[in-house]
């Protein structure tokens, strides 16, 4: 198994201030090694996307401690954390949001560049940038270009070429293929898988839907109402999950097949009512 | 052999801007009586045109421009506003997309669902009422009471998509079309709301055109299914034989790269660049062939 690069112990997550602010996070211990690739699933209200903020440090836990390559970084303040953004970034669920339409993709991935002094000049920085491009599929000709100009796949793209050009060694990717159509969604996520590869990198990848999640991630965490139910290399959960939880999870994944017992299997009357 | 429920004959749209491009093909397709009928495709693909188009609502930039949609002996496109007004919500139904922004914040269920009972089923105030309340009792809604008395927000969002599913059955509609009826939803309650679809559908008798963007959900809820990409058919059929032996390399190119999590190694296919290729080479030819005669 590999070294750990991020280490979560006991994270709670409260919203609010006060005792009336109940957790979102009950006491979360996660782990990701270097390069190694972890599915984070949940339904709605799990706490999975407040997870992946706790361990950027984009919320601060109200217990609970994150370690990230052996340091301790949980109450690191906004200075002291600087140094880290570049090595830990992320990619977010709505590329269209998160790119400003009013800068060119060239002026999105090369600000970055220069801020975290990766290149010294406008025409290093270029070249950092073009080798970003290279990397995700998308000509270097794209600089030119807005981001309501490209397509749902390609501003994806953007947004890992955003990530990976500042070669980090952890990346957080939050739902960043639910709005995308299946067969961009396959090629944005075997990019990923490639570039996880290539790179090295370690990658703690959020989502909801577990089949995704099984064909690029080694282990998976599953997440129920701000705790983890199971968590395990995918071969095994997925052949034998410890949780009823995870079970009814993947029993509820429509798979293309023709299955006629399928839509009065499982999943009870109980959770019908409270649905 | 009695008549199809709804017979889409050869409609054609284009849309208003970016130079007439087309929207729709000559698409054609039959929805029988009883049937769950799948209308698959990805974005662009002109599903939700042609459900829109059966629904009277083609958006201000959409202009259809040929075909017929066959409806209880009427072309559906020819119809008055008040002939249109007068079929849906009565006999042809809508479970929208997003049960959030479906329903009206400000008014409480009870007021919503009795609207349409009584105005479109001439249901007095005090029926109305009853048959709301017995039709969340039909979709497993455990107390219906209170979420009559509840507005929008106090709902879940299974919940609420289980009021529409009541309000879209309440008046025995022929035909209910359902528009992507579970993409907002937990996987979970997914299974939930696809299990009351087929269960209402089948205790109604109802024909549904089912609108789907996910080849698992079609295949767990669908009979048939007909298959679209850029507003043209590229196969229509059986479920199961579509998935177990698609004929057209669309229908194949989507299921390969379906994740699977029983087949992450062969699975997500990214589609291979000669099938894009090819697949634009029929789009194109198609597009010459129809618009040559017209010019000649």
């Amino acid at each position: 198994m590999a070294e750990d690069l991020l280490v979560a112990r006991g994270l709670v997550v409260a919203y609010g201030r006060g005792a009336a602010a109940p957790p979102v996070l009950h006491g979360v211990d996660i782990e990701v090694g270097k390069g190694e690739t972890v599915g984070i699933v949940g339904e709605s209200g799990s706490g999975k996307t407040t997870l992946g903020r706790a361990l950027l440090g984009l919320v601060s836990p109200t217990a609970g401690s994150v370690v990230f390559d052996g340091s301790d970084i949980t109450a690191l303040d906004e200075q002291a954390r600087r140094p880290l953004r570049r090595r830990m970034q992320m990619i977010f669920q709505e590329p269209m949001s998160s790119l400003n339409p009013r800068h060119t993709i060239g002026r999105i991935l090369i600000e970055p560049v220069l801020l975290h002094g990766l290149a010294n000049s406008r025409q290093a920085a270029r070249t950092l940038v073009h080798d970003a491009l290279d990397r995700v599929g998308l000509s270097r000709g794209t600089v030119e270009r807005y981001s309501y100009e490209l397509s749902g796949g390609q501003r994806q793209r953007v947004g890992i070429a955003r990530a990976v050009v500042l070669s980090p060694d952890f990346v957080l990717a939050d739902e960043i293929v639910s709005g995308l159509d299946v067969s961009t969604q396959a090629q944005v996520l075997q990019l990923l898988k490639e570039l996880t590869g290539e790179m090295h990198l370690a990658l703690a990848f959020i989502s909801h839907d577990l089949s995704v999640i099984r064909s690029i991630c080694q282990r998976v965490v599953v997440m129920r109402e701000g705790r983890v139910v199971e968590q395990g290399p995918c071969e095994r959960v997925f052949a034998a999950p410890t949780s009823s939880y995870t079970r009814m999870l993947i029993d509820a994944i429509p798979l293309p097949t023709v299955d006629p017992g399928w839509l009065t299997r499982g999943v009870s009357v109980e959770a019908a009512a409270s649905a | 052999m009695t008549t199809p429920r709804l017979t889409v004959e050869a409609l054609s749209a284009m849309s208003l801007r970016d130079g007439g491009r087309p929207i729709l093909r000559r698409v054609s397709l039959v929805v029988d009586r009883g049937e769950v009928h799948g209308l698959v495709g990805e974005s662009g693909a002109g599903k939700s045109t042609i459900a829109k188009a059966i629904l009277g609502i083609i958006p201000s930039q959409v202009k259809v421009t040929g075909g017929e949609i066959g409806f209880e002996g009427s072309d559906l496109l020819t119809l008055s506003a008040n002939e249109l007004r007068a079929v849906l919500g009565r006999d042809i139904a809508l479970i929208p997309q997003d049960p959030s922004t479906a329903l009206n914040p400000a008014r409480r269920i009870d007021a919503q669902m009795t609207d349409g009972l009584r105005l479109k089923g001439g249901l007095s105030a005090r029926d109305a009422r009853t048959r709301a309340g017995d039709l969340l009792e039909e979709v497993q809604i455990r107390d219906p009471e209170r979420v009559l008395a509840s507005y929008p927000h106090q709902l879940s969002g299974g919940m609420r998509q289980r009021v529409l599913i009541a309000a879209a059955f309440g008046l025995e509609p022929k035909l209910v079309i359902a528009d992507e009826p579970t993409t907002a939803l937990d996987v979970t309650v997914q299974k939930q709301i696809l299990r009351l679809i087929r269960s209402m559908q089948e205790r109604h008798g109802t024909s549904v055109l089912f609108v789907s963007h996910d080849l698992g959900v079609v295949a767990k809820i669908c009979d048939r299914l007909t298959v679209l990409y850029m507003g043209k058919v590229m196969e229509q059929g059986a479920t199961a034989e579509v998935l177990a032996a698609p004929r057209h390399p669309y229908t194949r190119a989507l299921l390969a790269a379906n994740p699977r999590y029983d087949q992450p190694d062969s699975a997500l296919q990214p589609t291979p660049p000669e099938v894009i290729a090819a697949l634009r080479a029929e789009i194109a030819a198609f597009d010459a062939r129809i618009v040559e005669p017209r010019n000649g």
